[in-house]
């Protein structure tokens, strides 16, 4: 085994015994299973993906932002060892990001067996909302890393990670409204596309609105998107969109890690 | 064993090492003193690479450390502060470090014994108490047999017993063959262990030789009245 995946699997090991994992992992466990409950397949769903939208961001970009800011005078042990960093910052990133990840899908996955909801609604949909899903923990997994690589002052760090979620997660959508009304007599449309591009939550939310038959939740945003691109295009263009997001600010955390002063 | 020469760091505006050039000698125990904030960590770190240096080279054993990192499977460190993953344990460290150096590694476990940590090997690291954690810290220094040991302020926070096993180990070690580079505050103890002062002040090497010489130096009788007259001389200048 290679030492990334030496690294990966050791950080594992520590983070899915720790109690914000746990927490998560029963969160999306009693939530998935109350909707299905309570609601029916599509519905649930769909009042689902806005939860994920919602809390996958907030509780991975802050605890990635905790932990890795904690595991700093470890990662200085580490640095000591005969290690690369490129190595160490592989193995690090993959050790949060994956047990993360398998927490969330395992978590939603199960209740949705358990209800045999998979029947009642198309496999697609659930696969989407799961990939989304992924594809946000890894963002702001990327997005954390490159905060704790810059700031060293955890109480900034943290605080810059929370405002950063309330912009994407809360104050876009006014701001993309306030363009909308002020625009109002111009032809905005493209301009716009590229304001969903500035923003991974949106573009999650284009790709799993794209699947249900809801306009009225698609946004703004999202109903330009459709306009423009139909169902297949938009998803695909959103998806490289989404990688993007996930690439950039990886690539930028490991270029300031590799230059840090531990 | 060491070299460095030239090394500049800054930290924004605060040059912290401003032209080091220092040699430690192999099979001798050199102690890095200094007043607060002379740059005794920041030196360490960069010989470790933790702490990319602005200008200068380091050498190991005469090779430049510039993009290598093999040269660390033979250096030993004890950090100055020891936290760990929360929810492993010290015998997860342990196993993973040994991961991490391979199968080639010799694996010298006395310190365990020596501590007593045998009971604690198995409990998270975030239920032991500092001392203990600084047991671990210090076990972790010598696991591997390494010909270089770097100990960053390793008394600190052990209690006496620990202290004394501690000290006993590295002066059984350096006879044995091994080098060691080590900062602290309490100069009673580097006078038992130290041959070799490298004294800092304001980021450059105020003084470099051996103990004798700096008493000599400064007229006094102990290391303590000497690197206390070192530093008035300084503060004087």
């Amino acid at each position: 085994m290679n030492t990334t995946a030496k690294i990966a699997r050791f950080e594992i090991k520590d983070v899915v015994r720790s109690r914000w994992l746990i927490g998560y992992a029963l969160f999306f466990l009693v939530v998935t299973d109350a909707l299905l409950r309570f609601g029916s397949g599509e519905k649930a769903l769909l009042s689902l993906v806005n939860v994920v939208l919602f809390v996958t961001p907030l509780v991975t970009v802050v605890f990635a932002t905790v932990y890795q800011y904690n595991s700093r005078e470890f990662i200085e042990l580490l640095l000591a060892q005969p290690v690369r960093r490129r190595q160490l910052f592989g193995g690090l990133y993959v050790g949060l990001a994956l047990p993360v990840s398998l927490v969330f899908v395992a978590s939603v996955a199960v209740p949705v067996m358990i209800h045999h909801a998979d029947n009642a609604v198309k496999i697609w949909t659930l696969v989407a909302l799961l990939g989304t899903g992924l594809a946000l923990t890894a963002v702001f997994t990327a997005i954390a890393s490159l905060i704790v690589a810059k700031v060293d002052d955890r109480m900034k760090g943290l605080g810059l990670a929370i405002v950063l979620w309330l912009l994407l997660a809360v104050l876009y959508d006014g701001v993309v409204l306030l363009v909308v009304t002020i625009f109002a007599d111009h032809a905005i449309e493209k301009p716009l596309l590229g304001l969903m591009v500035l923003n991974p939550i949106d573009l999650a939310r284009v790709v799993l609105l794209l699947q249900f038959d809801v306009s009225a939740l698609l946004g703004y945003t999202g109903a330009v998107m459709r306009q423009f691109f139909g169902g297949g295009a938009g998803v695909a263009v959103a998806s490289v969109a989404l990688t993007s997001w996930i690439a950039a600010p990886l690539l930028l955390a490991f270029r300031a890690f590799d230059r840090k002063d531990f | 064993m060491v070299e460095t020469h030239g090394l500049h760091k800054s930290f924004g505006r605060l040059r912290v090492l401003d032209g080091i050039d220092m040699r430690v000698v192999r099979n001798r125990v050199t102690a890095v003193v200094g007043p607060n904030a002379a740059g005794k960590t920041t030196l360490i770190k960069t010989i470790l690479g933790l702490i990319r240096a602005d200008d200068g080279t380091i050498l190991v054993d005469g090779k430049a450390i510039e993009g290598d990192d093999a040269y660390r499977s033979r250096i030993g460190y004890m950090p100055q502060i020891a936290r760990f993953p929360d929810n492993l344990s010290a015998t997860d460290l342990f196993d993973m470090l040994k991961d991490l150096r391979g199968a080639t590694a010799r694996v010298d476990d006395r310190l365990i014994e020596a501590f007593g940590l045998s009971g604690e090997a198995s409990k998270p690291l975030r239920t032991l108490s500092g001392g203990t954690r600084q047991k671990v810290n210090a076990v972790m220094a010598f696991l591997f047999d390494p010909d270089l040991l770097i100990l960053d302020e390793p008394t600190a926070g052990l209690d006496p017993v620990a202290s004394g096993i501690l000290k006993a180990r590295i002066a059984e070690d350096r006879d044995g063959g091994k080098t060691f580079i080590l900062t602290s505050h309490i100069m009673s103890e580097l006078e038992e262990l130290a041959d070799d002062v490298i004294f800092l002040n304001e980021g450059r090497v105020a003084f470099a030789g051996p103990v004798d010489d700096i008493k000599t130096l400064t007229r006094q009788t102990n290391l303590e009245r000497a690197i206390a007259a070192m530093m008035m001389r300084g503060a004087a200048a």
